[in-house]
């Protein structure tokens, strides 16, 4: 038997409301100390310098003007996806379509790029392009959600098998529309005649993109914190029965934010095959549509937060792209680096809501 | 009594979550063959202070010593060992399993269940319960489960038993019954804990009684010598008034009328069954029954939340034209120009959004109005600001997510809101459940207010003591079935307490 008075070595308990400064300084000593095992995990594996490969991943982003242009294009797209997907969740339908909902978008950009010149002018071109994007978009989000709202199907398993119908599309029309003949590619776009390219700001290929996006952005944040809309998404995600209490007609709501959801991701589609790409790949969207899940989640679904988790994701993956290449590493070493870097990030969260007691060193009195 | 060694001895407890101080270095004995009643208003910490004794939560500070023993109790399996033993009041029994597997579920050694019903049996014989250790948990009744859940814990050898308000989920003829087994065990020399609001209960049952006010250890003393008044007054720190007004009803006249209502669940289970009755304006129609017997399904039904298989419900206006209410959901209802106004007995589920603060909860009945596409967050700041001032609701602003208040203060919130839109109707399910004395009779006050303002007040409530005092006519469910009409003045708890469990109660015997 035990005579001693002993209170467990350590015990957790639940914080109260931290002030925003704690939080963040939690926050930042998280991203401290991942940069710190980083460095460590680096000199340890690799034999490099750690400090140089930290300059590497910042120069992956920074490192010349270029560079910095596409981090924020791949910034903005990130974002753009991120931000369709936010209402979705903010009602806790969990759409995972939005890589297949972009992809379908893209597709519907392309197909009016490559059937619609000679029958209409550029204007009308660009026109058709978008109302197609946004539309089909739309469409592929509000097929589950009307499922989900008629049956109670699951949104997660639903969204996600209609992203590969819409890779399987594409694929196809990959071959119906190849170019040149036998690649099983379809390629630039009207090269020469750039029907249905969108215009370009000066001689800032990406700018339009950006400030699209940036308008988007501002929008989402108003719509979901200001409008009627936004707080009825709100209540139905925090608790339908409460929503079905105050008369809010739940199944329009979920089919309603589904198709804006479908409706953003359609548009980040046409800016990647109207206005940067100019062509359409199985890949084009590159796994954003889930990368975004990650994006909105980190942002706690705040659209305005959202701009700095999905810088921190694009940043952190031009970087390790960056040491792979310059210290001949695998690009995985550079995933690593990431996981691990996101690994202490989320888990900050933990000690934001909890707080952890060690055992006195004293002892505890009897 | 005063050189026995406590069984338990609680020195010093201090307990905080965040910056909320829950424990504040809480003295507190507990004695064997005693049955002590641990009493404060809600948040003064009781149910914290025993969840320390029965290893769910770990004290900041302070020891705790058993028999005389200093022990240290980390985690339920520690507080098992040494004998204490907490019925919750929320059951944690596996439906599909029968009353003896669910007993000695998680034991160690071989399973046994012939030896286990034995044992089971010797338990029961010996204090006095009805137990079927065959019978499944699904086919049993609240009351039922309750019991399984304290032969669980005797079981297991406990001699420390800890109840959180029991009496919460059972009928009068129930509550007598659990009494008077836990008088048998007191007898047997067993520490008895008992917490709860109810204070018949506490001078009908407790051997002394011991008070928490704030997270404090107010005092203890035999119940002798004491009484319910002096009681409150110790938890609520000053003097209350212990009574309820029941004003006479002026100038009734029919608001809601229900006709042959029958509401089946999803599964096809009849809820109610042949359902007539009128509420009048300016009255409390109180509805009594054993929880689950239809008092929900009426409610929503009414609201326009429940879908009905037949009848019909019609609001009458005061012009005397009649509207039917049936098939229509609540925005319908609304847009009709009835103002009708639930309080669900679901409070953070359905009536409130947990996450939400105050004001946004406050939009919830509002956020449409307007032809703008954004909400007017102004006006709901105001009533939330009025509310909370004149309801005197204890939060740190209106700011606060609604689930970081106590109950009383919730519910508060939820009632606030619902007669600011200046109903004709308001339904309440439960609007004190769980509620301390002082809130308790806020909200009394306030349903009193709406009735002499001429609204029509429906108000199912569990205690039966309470709803004598309050409605002007009980009508009681048996069954989902009406098994009658009382008028409140002049009504007997016996009488109503014998409808509850069979219809029509001893008037047709």
């Amino acid at each position: 038997m035990n005579n001693k008075t002993r209170s467990p070595l350590i015990h957790v308990s639940k914080r109260g409301l931290l002030p925003w400064y704690k939080a963040w300084a939690i926050r930042g000593a998280a991203l401290v100390l991942a940069l710190v095992t980083c460095g460590l995990i680096t000199s340890l594996v690799t034999r490099q310098n750690p400090i140089q490969v930290y300059a590497a991943i910042i120069n992956g982003s920074f490192g010349s003007p270029r560079k910095i242009w596409v981090l924020l294009q791949n910034i903005s797209m990130l974002l753009c996806i991120s931000l369709a997907v936010t209402p979705a969740f903010r009602m806790r339908c969990w759409n995972l379509g939005a890589e297949g909902q972009a992809l379908i978008g893209g597709l519907a950009a392309a197909a009016c790029m490559i059937l619609l010149p000679g029958k209409l002018p550029n204007w009308g071109i660009i026109a058709c392009m978008c109302v197609a994007s946004v539309l089909s978009g739309a469409i592929w989000a509000a097929i589950p959600a009307f499922f989900k709202a008629k049956w109670n199907t699951n949104e997660t398993l639903f969204t996600l098998m209609m992203n590969y119908v819409a890779t399987q599309l594409v694929a196809y029309y990959c071959v119906v529309w190849e170019s040149p003949k036998g690649s099983g590619t379809i390629g630039v776009i009207n090269p020469t005649t750039e029907l249905g390219w969108f215009p370009q700001i000066g001689s800032y290929k990406y700018l339009l993109n950006i400030l699209i996006v940036a308008a988007v952005c501002l929008a989402m944040y108003v719509y979901l914190n200001y409008s009627k809309h936004g707080y009825e998404i709100t209540v139905v995600g925090e608790s339908e029965r409460t929503a079905r209490y105050v008369g809010i007609k739940v199944d329009r709501v979920i089919i309603r934010t589904m198709l804006l959801s479908g409706a953003v991701c359609g548009l980040a589609g046409l800016l990647l095959v109207g206005s940067t790409n100019h062509t359409l790949t199985t890949t084009i969207v590159d796994g954003r549509g889930f990368t975004a899940v990650m994006v909105s989640w980190l942002a706690k679904f705040n659209p305005i937060w959202m701009i700095l988790t999905s810088f921190l994701i694009v940043f952190l993956g031009r970087g390790s792209g960056e040491i792979a290449t310059k210290f001949g590493l695998n690009r995985s070493f550079g995933d690593i680096l990431t996981g691990l870097i996101l690994f202490f990030i989320i888990g900050s969260e933990f000690f934001i809501n909890y707080e952890i007691h060690f055992r006195k060193s004293g002892g505890k009195e009897g | 009594m005063d050189n026995k060694i406590p069984a338990v001895k609680m020195r010093n407890i201090t307990k905080t979550f965040g910056p909320t101080v829950a424990n504040d270095k809480v003295w507190l004995d507990i004695y064997r063959g005693e049955i002590l009643a641990l009493l404060g208003e809600n948040g003064s910490g009781k149910t914290t202070l025993m969840n320390m004794l029965s290893g769910i939560y770990f004290p900041d500070e302070g020891a705790i010593s058993i028999d005389g023993k200093d022990v240290v109790i980390r985690s339920p399996k520690d507080a098992f060992d040494l004998g204490i033993g907490m019925i919750h009041q929320h059951f944690k029994l596996v439906d599909v399993l029968t009353a003896a597997e669910n007993i000695v579920l998680g034991l160690p050694g071989k399973l046994d269940l012939k030896a286990a019903s034995e044992k089971i049996r010797t338990i029961c014989e010996a204090y006095g319960f009805e137990v079927d250790p065959n019978q499944k948990i699904y086919d049993m009744s609240v009351s039922q489960k309750q019991t399984v859940e304290i032969v669980k814990v005797l079981y297991r050898g406990a001699d420390i038993l800890i109840l959180d308000e029991p009496t919460a989920v059972l009928t009068p003829q129930e509550t007598d019954k659990l009494f008077n087994v836990l008088r048998n065990m007191r007898n047997d020399n067993k520490a008895i804990v008992i917490i709860t609001h109810k204070m018949h209960e506490v001078e009908a049952l407790s051997d002394r009684v011991a008070i928490l006010r704030h997270g404090q250890f107010i005092g203890d003393m035999p119940t002798a010598k004491t009484n319910a008044q002096e009681m409150t007054n110790m938890m609520v720190g000053h003097a209350v008034t212990l009574n309820i007004d029941r004003p006479d009803p002026v100038d009734p006249k029919p608001r809601i009328v229900v006709k042959n209502l029958t509401v089946r669940s999803i599964d096809g289970i009849v809820k109610l069954d042949d359902v007539s009755f009128t509420a009048n304006s300016g009255e409390i129609l109180g509805i009594a029954g054993i929880s689950g017997c239809g008092q929900k399904e009426l409610l929503e039904a009414i609201a326009g939340l429940q879908p009905v298989e037949k009848g019909s419900i019609e609001y009458i206006e005061d012009d005397g034209r009649a509207e039917q209410l049936l098939g229509k959901d609540p925005l319908t209802i609304q847009q009709m120009g009835v103002s009708l106004s639930f309080v669900p007995e679901d409070r953070l589920g359905m009536g409130l959004v947990a996450n939400m603060d105050l004001s946004d909860n406050m939009m919830l009945r509002s956020f449409r109005r307007g032809h703008s596409v954004f909400t007017d967050r102004k006006t709901p700041r105001q009533l939330a600001l009025d509310v909370v001032q004149e309801l005197e609701v204890v939060t740190p602003g209106i700011s606060t997510p609604v689930r970081r208040l106590s109950g009383g203060n919730v519910q508060k919130v939820l009632v606030g809101r619902e007669i600011a839109s200046a109903p004709t109707v308001l339904l309440t399910a439960y609007a004190v459940r769980g509620l301390d004395i002082n809130s308790s009779y806020t909200i009394y006050d306030l349903i009193n207010k709406q009735k002499k303002s001429g609204v029509a007040v429906v108000y199912v409530g569990e205690d039966l003591d309470v709803l004598l005092e309050l409605a002007d006519r009980i009508l009681v469910l048996c069954g989902g079935k009406v098994s009658g009409i009382v008028p409140g003045r002049g009504a007997n708890k016996r009488d109503v307490g014998m409808m509850m469990t069979k219809l029509g109660g001893n008037a047709h015997e």
